[in-house]
């Protein structure tokens, strides 16, 4: 059964269409990776995904409609939907005693056991705790929840590399079973490139562009071009041209390694290249659409 | 109220290890104490209003001690009513200060978890916004007027002890405290009010957890003044008052319909205590209109919750 089910998923606010007909399906035990620009309609996706907002549509979450059955998805579904949301007055202890008391798949030994490894002291409050410390006492009581799904939107936000790495490799090595799935979405694409299985773009509500990582490895390829080739690369119609210490690197959709080979050095892109060519060239006026 | 309990999931879809690590959860209980957790003027405030009652009636004690040791002749069968008098009177303290918590409590419930955006974390849960609001509810309704009974009881037998002290340490017989104060029929009446009057402003309550899921910002000014410019209006457009009546009356009539205040007691009013009629609280219109109504702010509150976009 897929995860994630959507089919012509819409949502306007007064005028702008935040998702204009948006189409994804997430298989189990992946972890895709969703990204867009500002204002692409990510938020607005993974909200829709969690019963938060309202939408028009096909939308499946575990075979749940998320907006009719949002009561009975959260048992499987867990989030975090930004940095800093947990209430401020609540002590560590009380957040644990908390989820504790709710959750039925907490495993409170778990989530104990993340927070051994951090300078997180049980009586402190979530206001006196470090935005960093706060993400990562958030990760241990989300990473303790035996959840099918989880999601996240932003969850290194405004953190120092330091915490984004441990963030993301502490996800990928203690939580990731590969029974469970993952949403993610930043703008640090760099950071989170090597954990994805999946990789979604979206721009004006819209996936542009989405696979596996293998599929789109096969698919596109980035090509630092012999300067005697240019010419004979440029036929070829690359999707994106750009020019590092004098050598133009060129961007190739539907050609095969073999084909690319005599023009010079071939590799896979990574994602922020592949998103400035796919996305950039579509607005190429729009500057910084990955910072 | 009853608390609405999760059942949990006997075939989850997860693997075996997930089955195993379910376990059974109290939403409700949880929801509760993470409300007490947050607002601990839930019971500070009623303390300290106690801590100010107990602290004037040592002084007044120790005052009216020299006063009783020159009264010529003081007869308890006689003034054993005005000895019960400081104890009712000290209940009232407590139950205003326990209002005023209970009003500000219920402006801010659902409005502060929006403002910090800690909604997004407690609807991360399973815990399904029926049953947060009713947790909230709960406070004011029951947590409220138990903590105010129980202040109130150890209020009592503070007071009680100091009164004593005072009598023997000036040589008279302190046992018109205990004998002369009709003590359990003291706490029924207390209880009875505490009951009545949670039951009559369970509208208010509703009204202003309402607002408080609903208005963006400055939910005490959409609390008060949208019904204020309703009576202005009222009083303008027909000249009459029919809402402000109707709102003084939810505002004081609580007491007045528990009680039996009729003309016989009035005179006795001051010396003894007010008369419980449960008969004429059970049948006034206004508190089962009244209890419609909060049941339906509260309901209007859920719904704001569960469908209302977290910004």
């Amino acid at each position: 059964m897929a995860c994630i089910e959507a089919r012509g998923l819409r949502r306007a606010f007064g005028k702008t269409l935040a998702l204009d007909g948006v189409d994804l399906r997430v298989e189990e035990g992946r972890i895709l990776g969703l990204i867009g620009p500002n204002g692409a309609g990510k938020s607005t996706a993974l909200n829709a995904m969690l019963g938060l907002t309202q939408y028009q549509g096909e939308l499946k979450v575990l075979g749940k409609d998320p907006w009719t059955q949002r009561d009975a998805l959260m048992r499987d579904v867990c989030f975090i939907a930004d940095v800093a949301v947990l209430p401020r007055w609540m002590r560590v202890n009380q957040a644990l005693d908390y989820v504790a008391g709710v959750h039925p798949r907490f495993d409170r030994a778990r989530a104990e056991g993340f927070l051994a490894r951090t300078d997180i002291k049980r009586t402190s409050k979530v206001r006196e705790l470090s935005k960093g410390m706060v993400t990562q006492l958030h990760l241990a009581l989300v990473m303790a929840i035996d959840a099918r799904l989880l999601v996240l939107d932003e969850p290194t936000l405004g953190l120092d590399i330091l915490y984004r790495k441990q963030f993301y490799d502490t996800l990928l090595n203690d939580y990731f079973d590969h029974s469970r799935t993952i949403i993610v979405t930043t703008h640090q694409v760099e950071e989170i490139e090597h954990i994805l299985t999946d990789l979604a773009f979206i721009d004006h509500g819209r996936i542009v562009l989405d696979g596996s990582m293998e599929d789109l490895a096969a698919r596109y390829f980035e090509v630092m071009v012999n300067p005697d080739q240019v010419l004979a690369a440029r036929a070829f119609k690359p999707l994106k041209e750009r020019q590092v210490f004098g050598r133009s690197i060129m961007l190739f959709d539907h050609l095969t390694r073999e084909q690319l080979a005599p023009l010079g050095e071939v590799h896979t892109p990574s994602i922020a290249d592949l998103f400035v060519a796919v996305i950039g060239g579509q607005q190429a006026n729009r500057p910084g659409a990955v910072a | 109220m009853s608390s609405p309990s999760e059942t949990v999931p006997t075939t989850p879809f997860g693997t075996p290890a997930s089955a195993a690590r379910t376990t059974s959860t109290r939403p409700f209980y949880w929801s509760v104490r993470r409300e007490l957790w947050e607002h601990r003027s839930v019971y500070i405030a009623p303390l300290v209003a106690a801590g100010v009652v107990l602290f004037g009636v040592t002084i007044s004690a120790i005052r009216l001690g020299h006063h009783l040791t020159d009264l010529p002749h003081f007869d308890p069968a006689q003034d054993g009513g005005a000895l019960s008098l400081p104890f009712d009177f000290a209940a009232i303290p407590v139950m205003l200060t326990a209002l005023i918590v209970a009003i500000f409590y219920c402006m801010g419930a659902l409005h502060n978890e929006r403002r910090d955006r800690s909604i997004l974390f407690w609807k991360s849960l399973p815990v399904s916004d029926l049953n947060a609001v009713l947790a909230k509810a709960f406070v004011p309704m029951v947590v409220l007027p138990v903590v105010t009974f129980v202040i109130v009881c150890a209020l009592h037998l503070f007071m009680l002890l100091i009164g004593t002290a005072a009598f023997l340490a000036h040589g008279l017989d302190p046992s018109p405290f205990w004998t002369g104060v009709p003590w359990l029929q003291v706490e029924i009446t207390l209880i009875y009010s505490l009951v009545t009057l949670s039951l009559w402003y369970a509208p208010i309550y509703g009204w202003l957890l309402l607002v408080s899921a609903w208005a963006k910002r400055a939910p005490f000014l959409w609390a008060v003044f949208p019904p204020l410019a309703l009576c202005l209006l009222e009083k303008i457009a027909f000249d009459t008052s029919n809402l402000w009546s109707l709102l003084t009356y939810r505002l004081h009539g609580g007491l007045s319909e528990a009680f039996d205040v009729s003309d016989a007691h009035v005179g006795h009013a001051m010396r003894s205590l007010p008369r419980i009629d449960l008969a004429q609280f059970l049948s006034t219109p206004g508190l089962w209109v009244g209890l419609v109504f909060a049941a339906g702010f509260a309901a209007a509150a859920v719904w704001m919750r569960r469908y209302r976009e977290p910004t």
